[in-house]
């Protein structure tokens, strides 16, 4: 199975940001950026988070780990491994919000949703995009998308 | 109140409504011109701060902004430019050296944009560069007048001994830029892209930084005044040695980076104690005369054991034919001439405005001397200075250059908007700065690919030029001034250039 | 090969998918001794509260199992295993032969010795079953009063529904204050205020000592002296491991099943995982029983993995949890008690917003994390717990509002960012 994976280039990360934006008006409403801003601030959240210490800003996103933590604290098997892509979903019709898989992600990137509906939030890998959001807009590679695993 | 404040030279247009408070501009201006108003929730622009570098332009996601000009909106004057008045109003606030960065931006300086290339129509037939063969391979070094064959077992083979040579597969090189003048990132970008294109890179004369020795094959290095960084090993690292005496963006003047910026990387590429001024002396202090010259080169030489091309750089000034003249008879297999535009990561704007000649006059009077003299086959001709298109490389080598170096044109490439503030090192672009911050902006893999598709293009558009005129390789168009007419020349510099006016025919 | 699996819980889940993903024709027989199979055993208090329904309890459908090619028994007690034999014999005497056998049968409530603890109304809650039950028991009854015995997890998740469906609740706690065994004092204080601001009432350093009313329950009797007026006691004290069936079986048990890093039994060819396990460490020599789902998911695998031929080591793990009480998000993780000499503890606490985060560090590793309001990134520090990180070079960081990866040694973020960091070494 190929799988996707964002692979994350600390030393080229310019600690823009633009990743996050793009990655919540790709999981809004309008999907458009100003009136995701104006309008639908507080609906969603982004996906990937920029960390940033003096010299050294990268942007982190859900690994979907070959052995991934969340899957087996996850009490509802809301959190879930897609056979087709490999990647992890969270079924938010499942998930409960009991913040199991927040306790184990090493990676801290799940989130608690921001909309009212209180079920985990992480990267979908931009299921219905040819290319996730983050990469696509990254402006210095910085996030690159890879295939691994063989066909 | 005789004080008075310049203008801003730019003013950040902000439109607020598509502005999404991202802070993009704010986090990454290095100049912290744009801020951001926590209590008005809105973010500004303190317009003097803007150099014009339009990165903020460019990161902005929702186009939010436009960075427009601020020319001095006093009555219009052409001779009392806005430049002019700015720069007065400058300098008597600081009594001090206008610095600048980049090449001669005055335009009277260009002589390619006067002159027009030929083609070919009924009499002659010209190519289609895509259907037949196109060479614009380019060897440069010294060449034999003559060649001797002998007869072996079974064949014949080459008697002559062919000087050391360097193989351009597209007669565009990557003029001297030294680590130190610009980032890491930036000269691996250059050393990366070309490798890919099968040409050369400069280092400069800031020494070589461990990263881009693996780049050998396609490395120039350069031995200058200050003689940063240079030992057997280092010119031994590369593919050629070039001496550089002077700069077409600052004849006559050395170099200084001050030792603030002398940080534990350069220091070591240097071979100088971390937070010294590195001084390029004006001169090189053992050259006076075109003997002295002569034995550095052989020095050199024999540094490499006579397996490496050695080049001597100048910059165009009045007496560059004989000059060059003198630099082949000393024994360089390459003379690389600098014009009135080539740039530099600092320099007085004074000199750099004012001193030295344009490049297209300078390689013309070079080519016609070096034939004169019958020595143009010992050396080839490299000339740098601004050169900004493909039909600048074509018209350079018509006039009588083997290859050209490109300098500003690859950094534009790179990202670079020619602010004119790469000594103030502070580069938003990751270019001329040493900042890590501002250097990882520049990611070597984008910029390789970047500079390496700008020649790919040019060589595509050389190729189709060509192809018009009915030649099918490169070697057929060098000192071919026939293809060239001047407009709007005097006739004494149509002399000069070895070219007929336009309307004129064969 | 045949493979058998007691128990349909998360550790006999987790076997069966890692047994199937290497061998798919084997025979595969689970076996429970609850009348369905695949629910999720922590869902049961969501759905007495009323926010998962029936479809949504199913962890796995029972057409995942058939899919898998896995026959199921459901109803099926096992009351003897023969390694002799090689089976294992049902309540109703079936007798069901193995090849691997894996023990995953949790663990059971346990209920103390209390005076009319039999009456109607009284209940213990560890199965979908004993959910149903006290819904039912709830709408029948007009019960508008619960007593909870036990300020566990458990007890104050069920308190939880309780709430939710709008009945007042009591928790009576034998210890000095709830969540004793997982949380730190000041935790339990501010969970306890939580609840109290939600209409609760706790009651510690107490317990039930009889339970009054003639053949239901209308009063709970405290050691206190205090009465409480209910017609609801749910006793929720503890859960031990399910074991009494291996008793002359010849497999070691302690608290739990003695199994190695294979989840390895000292009998041959059975294994165990989950809560009824108890794993040796093999480097310790010290064994530990937490009864917890990831636990018993990463044991399960490993189990399965093992008894399918593939040899990989299970890593050990720590006691975690993550509850939401009364609005109020909290993780803890490790040893959050400790509170001897060499033992260092960093903390602080935002009372306005209820935000209290305490790390606990020996010899310069994280060994225990309690986070109460803002649990954003915990898993970060579980992470440096169970990787055993030596923090001490970014110890003053660890509670930063923005701490991150990017605070992590380079050499550890490296390898995390590579998805290097192993959940279990083969
Ligand atoms: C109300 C509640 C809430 C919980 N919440 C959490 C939580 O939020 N987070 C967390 O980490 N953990 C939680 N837990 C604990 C978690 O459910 C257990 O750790 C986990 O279910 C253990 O898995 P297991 O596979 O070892 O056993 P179990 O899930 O207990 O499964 C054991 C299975 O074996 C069957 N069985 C037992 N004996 C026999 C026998 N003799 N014959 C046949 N079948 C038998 C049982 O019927 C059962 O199906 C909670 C538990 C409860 C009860
Ligand atoms: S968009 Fe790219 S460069 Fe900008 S913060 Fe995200 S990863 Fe870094
Ligand atoms: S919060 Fe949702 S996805 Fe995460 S463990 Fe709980 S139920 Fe699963």
């Amino acid at each position: 199975m190929k799988k996707k994976k964002i692979l994350v280039k600390e030393e080229y990360c310019i600690g823009c940001r633009l990743c996050e934006i793009y990655c919540v008006t790709a999981h809004s409403e309008s999907k458009n950026l100003i009136k995701v801003f104006r309008y639908e601030l507080g609906e969603v959240a982004p996906t990937v988070i920029v960390e940033e210490k003096e010299y050294t800003t990268f942007a982190v996103q859900c690994r979907h780990c070959e052995k991934a933590s969340c899957v087996q604290a996850c009490i509802t098997g809301a959190m879930h491994r897609d056979n087709g892509t490999g990647a992890i979903y969270v079924d938010q019709e499942k998930c409960v919000g009991c913040w199991m898989c927040i306790m184990v992600c090493p990676y801290g990137v799940i989130k608690r949703g921001v909309n009212k509906k209180k079920v985990a939030s992480k990267c979908d890998l931009c299921v219905d995009r040819e290319m996730p959001a983050c990469v696509e807009n990254c402006p210095n590679e910085a996030l690159v998308l890879t295939e691994v695993g063989e066909s | 109140m005789a004080k008075r404040r310049p203008p801003a030279d730019f003013v950040v247009e902000r439109d607020d409504y598509k502005c999404i408070r991202c802070l993009a501009c704010v986090r990454t201006c290095s100049y912290g011109a744009n801020f951001y108003d926590e209590r008005a929730n809105r973010v500004f622009t303190e317009n003097l701060k803007c150099v014009g570098c339009h990165f903020c332009e460019a990161i902005c996601p929702t186009e939010a902004i436009l960075v427009r000009h601020n020319p001095l909106a006093t009555r219009e004057n052409a001779h009392w430019t806005s430049e002019a008045v700015t720069d007065i109003m400058k300098q008597a606030e600081t009594g001090g050296v206008l610095l600048t960065s980049m090449g001669n931006d005055k335009p009277h300086f260009t002589y390619f944009d006067r002159m027009v290339l030929n083609a070919s129509q009924v009499t002659n037939p010209s190519i289609d560069p895509l259907r037949e063969p196109m060479e614009i391979r380019t060897y440069l070094g010294r060449k034999p007048l003559a060649l001797e064959l002998e007869n072996i077992e079974g064949g014949i083979a080459l008697k002559t001994r062919i000087a050391p040579q360097l193989k351009l597969e597209v007669p565009i090189m990557f003029s001297a830029m030294s680590y130190g003048s610009i980032s890491l990132n930036a000269s691996k970008s250059l050393a990366r892209g070309a490798q890919m294109m099968g040409t050369y890179f400069n280092t400069g004369e800031g020494g070589l930084h461990k990263d881009l020795k693996e780049f050998g094959e396609n490395m120039i290095v350069q031995c200058a005044s200050g003689r940063f960084g240079v030992n057997v090993d280092y010119l031994n690292a590369g593919a050629a040695v070039e001496i550089k005496i002077g700069q077409g963006a600052k004849p006559g003047i050395g170099g200084h980076l001050p030792g603030e910026k002398v940080t534990e990387p350069i220091s070591e590429t240097r071979m100088i104690p971390v937070g010294t001024d590195a001084i390029s002396p004006a001169p090189h202090h053992d050259i006076y005369s075109i003997e002295d010259l002569r034995q550095l080169i052989y020095a050199i030489k024999e540094a490499t054991r006579y397996e490496k091309p050695v080049g001597v750089k100048i910059a165009a000034v009045h007496n560059v034919a004989p000059i060059a003249s003198g630099i082949v008879r000393a024994g360089a297999d390459f003379v690389v001439i600098d014009g009135i535009r080539g740039g530099t990561g600092a320099t007085p704007k004074v000199t750099r405005d004012n001193v030295g000649i344009p490049i297209e006059l300078a390689v013309a009077v070079v080519d016609q001397r070096l034939r004169d003299e019958g020595i143009r086959h010992l050396a080839s001709i490299v000339v740098a200075g601004g050169i900004k298109r493909s039909s600048d490389v074509v018209k350079a080598i018509a006039l009588g250059a083997d290859a050209v170096y490109i300098g500003t044109a690859a950094l534009v490439a790179l990202g670079c908007h020619l602010c004119q503030k790469c000594y103030m090192g502070k580069c938003n672009w990751g270019i001329a700065t040493q900042d890590p911050k501002l250097v990882r902006r520049l990611n070597p893999e984008i910029g390789a690919r970047r500079v390496a598709n700008l020649l790919r293009a040019w060589a595509l558009e050389i190729k189709e030029i060509l192809g018009g005129m009915g030649i099918n390789a490169i070697e057929s168009l060098r000192g071919n001034r026939d293809v060239l007419r001047g407009v709007g020349l005097h006739e004494h510099e149509l002399e000069l250039l070895g070219i007929k006016p336009a309307g004129e025919a064969w | 090969m045949r493979y058998v699996i007691i128990g349909i819980g998360p550790a006999g889940m987790a076997a069966a998918d890692a047994i199937r993903e290497i061998d798919e024709k084997s025979e595969l027989v689970m076996i429970t001794s609850e009348e369905v199979a695949g629910y999720s055993k922590p869902l049961i208090t969501y759905f007495l509260g009323g926010k998962v329904d029936e479809k949504r309890m199913f962890y796995r459908f029972p057409w995942c199992f058939e899919e898998k090619n896995i026959s199921v028994m459901t109803g099926t007690e096992i009351v003897q295993v023969d390694p002799n034999e090689k089976r294992v014999i049902s309540k109703r005497g079936e007798e069901i032969p193995y090849d691997k056998l894996l023990i995953a049968t949790g663990g059971s409530p346990f209920v103390p010795k209390i005076e009319g603890v039999e009456k109607e109304g009284v209940f213990t809650f560890t199965q979908w079953k004993d959910s149903k039950m006290v819904a039912s028991y709830i709408v029948e009854n007009n019960v508008a009063k619960a007593v909870v015995l036990g300020g566990g997890l458990i007890g104050l998740k069920t308190t939880e529904a309780l709430l939710e469906l709008g009945l007042k609740v009591s928790v009576v706690e034998l210890a000095d204050r709830i969540l004793a065994t997982t949380f730190d004092k000041k935790a339990s204080q501010i969970m306890t205020r939580a609840l109290q601001s939600r209409g609760c009432e706790v009651y510690t350093d107490d317990t039930v000592v009889q339970v009054k009313g003639k053949r239901k329950v209308s009063k709970v009797l405290l050691k206190s002296g205090r009465e409480i007026k209910t017609k609801l006691l749910i006793i929720a004290v503890g859960v031990r491991p399910n074991v009494g069936f291996l008793e002359g079986s010849g497999i070691e048990v302690n608290r739990g099943v003695i199994v190695n890093e294979r989840m390895e039994t000292n009998v041959e060819n059975v294994f165990a995982a989950g809560d009824c396990a108890e794993f040796r460490d093999p480097s310790t020599g010290e064994s530990t029983n937490i009864a917890i789902w990831p636990v018993a998911f990463a044991e399960g695998e490993v189990a399965g993995y093992n008894m399918a031929g593939r040899p990989v080591k299970y890593q050990g793990g720590v006691p975690m949890n993550s509850v939401e009480l009364a609005g109020l998000a909290t993780i803890s993780v490790g040893f959050t008690n400790v509170e001897d000499n060499g033992v260092e503890i960093l903390k602080y606490f935002k009372e306005e917003e209820n935000v209290y985060r305490k790390l606990v560090l020996k010899d310069g590793r994280l060994i225990g994390a309690v986070f109460v309001g803002d649990i954003d990134r915990a898993g970060i520090y579980t992470g440096l717990i169970l990787q055993k990180v030596d923090v001490s070079s970014f110890k003053n960081d660890l509670l930063r509002e923005d701490f991150g990866l990017v605070y992590l040694p380079k050499e550890y973020r490296k390898k995390l960012m590579e998805g290097e960091l192993k959940v279990w070494l083969e």
